[in-house]
């Protein structure tokens, strides 16, 4: 571990679903600034890991502990609100609005909090949202777009809308559950140049990705994870060499 | 900086209210213009209209909406009984008392969402419903209807020293509201302008912009950091209000109130004028609660004999099958007309009518080039 | 110790009739994904099937017969009903029991009524949001109520119980707990009848290929799909036998409760709570809730609880449907995954 500060701390999280183990005494720390990668075969827990991490799931033992804070008791919207965003295997966004406001509400959650009854101002006079909004829909490549109902898009695209909807809260840890999945190579390029960018932000992530060339493009650190169980963390050079990890996972991908 | 809207809507609520205040002309053509019927148009608009801004912009489908109607009634009749005869402290208790039930009701109703929700409102509605016409009869006075009595205290006025002598009227510094006046609709008229005014601020808000992400995906909410309850029960609660002071407007144009008008047919009602209209735009519940209101009017006034006076140019074998056929639909069978719109809106037009605006016009555009509805992006990823 | 068990027997009745409607509700929800707003209207075209077979059974031939004078001293009018010229004593037995009889009527009206229904509508719903389900089944329910009203009056009608079935009987003997706990005979049918419907239903869902459709759905919609049957076609029966069931149920009910046209309105939405109490998708929840809630209520009418809390007869069951939403938000028996965002 390196002796920057630890933003997230997984510490030996253990979930059951029925008679399915998915996570066993999972323990994981992330330094800031960092881009952590989660790989690992299908059904290795790594969606159940984040979702532990958003608040979606409660773990059976164990404990989160972000910036400090435990998030044992948080509700999804407060762990949000102390600045973990997400994007999801299934891109969630607001089909039925527009990529603008698609966008824009976030950027409401971050400045007014969880709840603020603005109900007599407008949204047209936000013009610094706005901005703001408009500016991450460009950093996304879909500001031409941005009257659209974000419905229409394709599933890359409706990803690209969620990494951007995530990017305007500046979150201090940002989850990213497959981020390019779905996308052209064009695409999976343009949003790895993306990331990198941000990184220069010194924000905090967490990718979970089958894509060894973004994995390996961009991980400062990599953590295997197998039927539930971290079998190997360390850098990426490492994780590569490590013939466990090309048993569980490589090994698989190859045959 | 509260009362500033954009050009378009300036446009949009002006527009709307000359339509509403020039009525009484625009109607006589089609023989509506008396106050007492433009009046429903007021009342059930604006019931319509805060509906709207629960079921429109949230998706919740309340079930219960009526029993606001009918607290805001009974709340109305009281402070003319207990205080004074000038409309403006009914009404404002009426959306006081309303919009406190709205916050209980919707406290519970809100912890559960879709079809559950639509149960426990109605289940709400109900009780109400039931409570009024047993232990709550001190208060509703049961069947008979809570009406104003020559005995009610009425102590502002009497302080005042008002003249007594026969039943008074509901009034607005000296104007006389009930009766069925030209009075009465105006005040009903500017009533409605006003909460339009208010729809429209809340349609552009921040605030309605986050209703309508909740109606589209609350789990995104959820996890952007938004507290979704508070924003629900805020649009429950002022739809409630909504729902209470056109309550308390039933009573100021006319004082009395009973339980009929919380049963589960007028929560229904109000549903069909928000889908007719066209849920989540803000012209549209208005505009179908009119063509409701008028066409029950029109059609309740039928009977079997104007039947036979309008298709008297056929032969009798056509005829009084016809008349026969048709007189289900009339008069007493309004209400099955009603059940048959309700299906034929839901299952074509599910935008209501400002969809087939929009259709119609689209045909314009595109010179006549397929109608496809716009909400065929409906259409979501599997998985 | 009397009073109470009489308590419980007087809510059976009613909790069988619950049962029975909600049992229907749960089906046509679990398998075809609508909710049917119009379901309690079935109920109800049930109930006036009995209605409309015991009308026309008591169809009668008016002759005035100038021998005979009445007190009054105008000739005598002699009524005789068709049925019995024709069928003489068989025809007077028809009569007596001519609710039990409609059962005959009711099950092919009711079975070609939600035929019909599913393959005009529900069918094209299947994809639709709840909402537009309720909207619709909503306004269909409407249309059934109207047309009813427009044919016998808005009135309630009373229907006789057949003669030998009128009388109550001491239930108290019939379980050996001593004399007293007199009881309708009817409302005992009516119990017996509900469990042995709601027995054979489920029978029918174990036992045939149809049962396997209904449960299949009710775990995964997705996958019946991949079964390679008829699904259509089992849909449209499925959504006939809910509403043959509430038909039947509504058709027995008369005796009891004098049916008016929105007598399905208000026992639709009992349903409702009922299945939302038994929990959403789960027939054994819904059978359970109804009988149960049916004693809840019955316990709630007596005059001793009503001197405490007074018109908790009125709002017992609503209040029981906000207390288990609020404690366990998928009922009784209801499972994960079901009606939830």
């Amino acid at each position: 571990m390196s002796d920057r500060n630890i933003v997230l701390h997984v510490a030996d999280v253990s979930k059951r679903f029925g008679g399915l183990k998915a996570l066993t005494d999972v323990d994981l720390s992330v330094a800031e600034g960092t881009v952590h990668a989660i790989i690992g075969p299908n059904g290795a827990g790594k969606s159940t890991l984040l979702n532990v991490c958003i608040g979606r799931i409660r773990p059976d033992q164990g404990h989160v502990v972000f910036a400090g804070t435990t998030l044992d008791q948080q509700k999804p919207h407060e762990i949000n609100q102390l600045g973990v965003s997400r994007v999801f295997q299934t891109p969630e966004i607001f089909p039925d609005l527009t990529l603008l406001d698609n966008v824009m509400i976030p950027a409401f959650a971050k400045r007014d909090g969880a709840y603020r009854f603005h109900a007599l101002q407008s949204v047209e006079s936000e013009s610094e949202i706005r901005d703001s909004a408009e500016f991450h829909l460009g950093d996304v490549g879909l500001l031409e777009r941005r009257h659209q109902l974000a419905g229409s898009l394709s599933r890359g695209d409706k990803r690209r809308l969620e990494l951007a909807m995530c990017l305007i809260q500046k979150p201090k840890l940002l989850l990213l559950d497959e981020p390019t999945a779905g996308m052209s190579r064009h695409d999976t390029n343009m949003t790895i140049e993306l990331l990198k960018r941000i990184k220069a932000r010194g924000m905090t992530k967490v990718i979970i990705e089958h894509d060894m060339h973004v994995v390996f493009s961009l991980a400062d650190r990599v953590s295997v994870l197998a039927q539930g169980r971290i079998i190997a963390d360390g850098l990426p050079d490492e994780v590569r060499g490590n013939p466990k990890v090309k048993e569980a996972y490589l090994g698989e991908a190859h045959a | 900086m509260a009362f500033n809207l954009s050009k378009q809507d300036w446009l949009l609520f002006l527009g709307f209210a000359l339509v509403v205040l020039t009525l009484p002309i625009s109607l006589q053509p089609l023989g509506a213009a008396y106050p007492a019927l433009m009046q429903k148009f007021c009342i059930f608009g604006i019931f319509a209209l805060g509906f709207n801004i629960l079921f429109g912009l949230t998706g919740y489908l309340s079930f219960g909406h009526a029993a606001f109607i009918g607290i805001g009634s009974y709340a109305a009749v009281w402070m003319f009984k207990l205080l004074t005869m000038n409309a403006l402290p009914a009404i404002l208790f009426s959306m006081v008392v309303a919009g406190l039930v709205a916050m209980v009701i919707g406290y519970v109703a809100l912890r559960r969402s879709g079809i559950y929700f639509s149960i426990l409102t109605l289940a709400f509605a109900q009780m109400f419903y039931n409570l009024a016409y047993s232990v709550l009869t001190p208060l509703t006075n049961g069947e008979t209807g809570l009406q104003l009595t020559l005995g009610d205290p009425r102590v502002l006025d009497r302080m005042a020293g008002a003249a007594t002598g026969g039943l008074p009227r509901v009034e607005l510094f000296g104007i006389g509201l009930s009766g069925g006046g030209y009075a009465g609709f105006y005040f009903c008229a500017i009533v409605l302008i006003l909460c339009f005014f208010f729809a429209i601020k809340i349609f552009r808000s921040p605030f309605g912009l986050m209703l309508r992400a909740l109606k589209s995906n609350q789990n995104r909410m959820r996890y952007t950091g938004f507290n979704n309850r508070p924003y629900l029960l805020a649009a429950f609660v002022i739809s409630g209000v909504y729902a209470g002071l056109a309550g308390s407007l039933m009573a100021v144009t006319d004082p009395l109130a009973g339980a009929e008008r919380m049963q589960w047919t007028a929560s229904g009602e109000v549903v069909l004028m928000t889908i007719l209209g066209g849920a989540g735009t803000l012209v549209g519940p208005i505009l179908g609660a009119a063509v409701i209101k008028y066409f029950e009017n029109i059609f309740s006034a039928f009977n079997e004999q104007t039947l036979h006076r309008i298709f008297d140019f056929l032969p009798d074998s056509i005829e009084n099958p016809l008349v026969s056929g048709l007189s289900l639909f009339v008069g007493e069978g309004w209400h099955l007309t009603l059940g048959v719109i309700f299906v034929l809106i839901v299952i074509f037009l599910p935008g209501g009518i400002m969809e087939g605006f929009r259709r119609i016009s689209g045909l314009f555009k595109r010179g006549g080039g397929g109608g496809k509805p716009a909400v065929a992006a409906h259409a979501q990823p599997a998985e | 110790m009397d009073a109470i068990l009489l308590q419980i027997l007087n809510g059976l009745d009613k909790g069988g009739a619950y049962a029975l409607i909600a049992l229907g509700l749960t089906l046509v929800f679990g398998t075809l994904g609508v909710v049917n707003f119009a379901h309690g209207a079935l109920f109800m075209m049930g109930a006036f099937c009995a209605v409309g077979f015991n009308k026309l059974l008591t169809l009668q031939s008016v002759t005035i017969d100038p021998s005979q004078t009445t007190p009054w001293g105008s000739p005598m009018e002699v009524r005789q009903p068709y049925v019995e010229a024709w069928l003489g004593e068989s025809g007077k037995f028809l009569v007596d029991y001519s609710v039990p009889a409609a059962i005959l009527l009711a099950i092919p009206v009711m079975l070609l009524f939600g035929i019909a229904m599913e393959r005009g509508i529900i069918r094209h719903f299947y994809k639709r949001p709840h909402s537009e389900q309720i909207l619709v089944t909503f306004g269909l329910a409407i249309v059934i109520q109207e047309i009813i009203k427009h044919y016998f009056g808005a009135n309630p009608i009373p229907q006789p119980a057949p003669a030998a079935f009128r009388g109550t009987a001491a239930v108290g003997e019939l379980i050996g707990l001593g004399n007293g706990l007199p009881y309708p005979w009817w409302r005992l049918i009516y119990l017996f009848f509900s469990l042995s419907i709601i027995g054979a239903v489920f029978a029918f869902l174990r036992f045939t290929t149809y049962g396997m459709v209904v449960r299949a759905g009710m775990r995964d919609r997705e996958t019946v799909g991949l079964l390679g049957i008829n699904i259509e076609r089992r849909f449209t029966v499925v959504f006939g036998l809910a509403s043959v069931v509430a038909g039947v149920a509504g058709v027995m009910y008369t005796p009891i409760l004098p049916p008016d046209y929105h007598i399905g309105m208000e026992f639709l939405v009992l349903s409702f709570v009922v299945v939302v109490v038994g929990g959403m998708g789960s027939l054994g929840g819904a059978v359970l809730a109804g009988f149960l809630l049916g004693i809840l209520q019955s316990f709630a009418s007596m005059n001793e609880v009503k001197a405490i809390i007074p018109g908790i007869d009125q709002i017992i069951i609503y209040l029981v449907a906000v207390v288990v939403l609020l404690t366990l938000p998928r009922g009784l028996m209801g499972r994960a995954g079901v009606m939830e965002e």
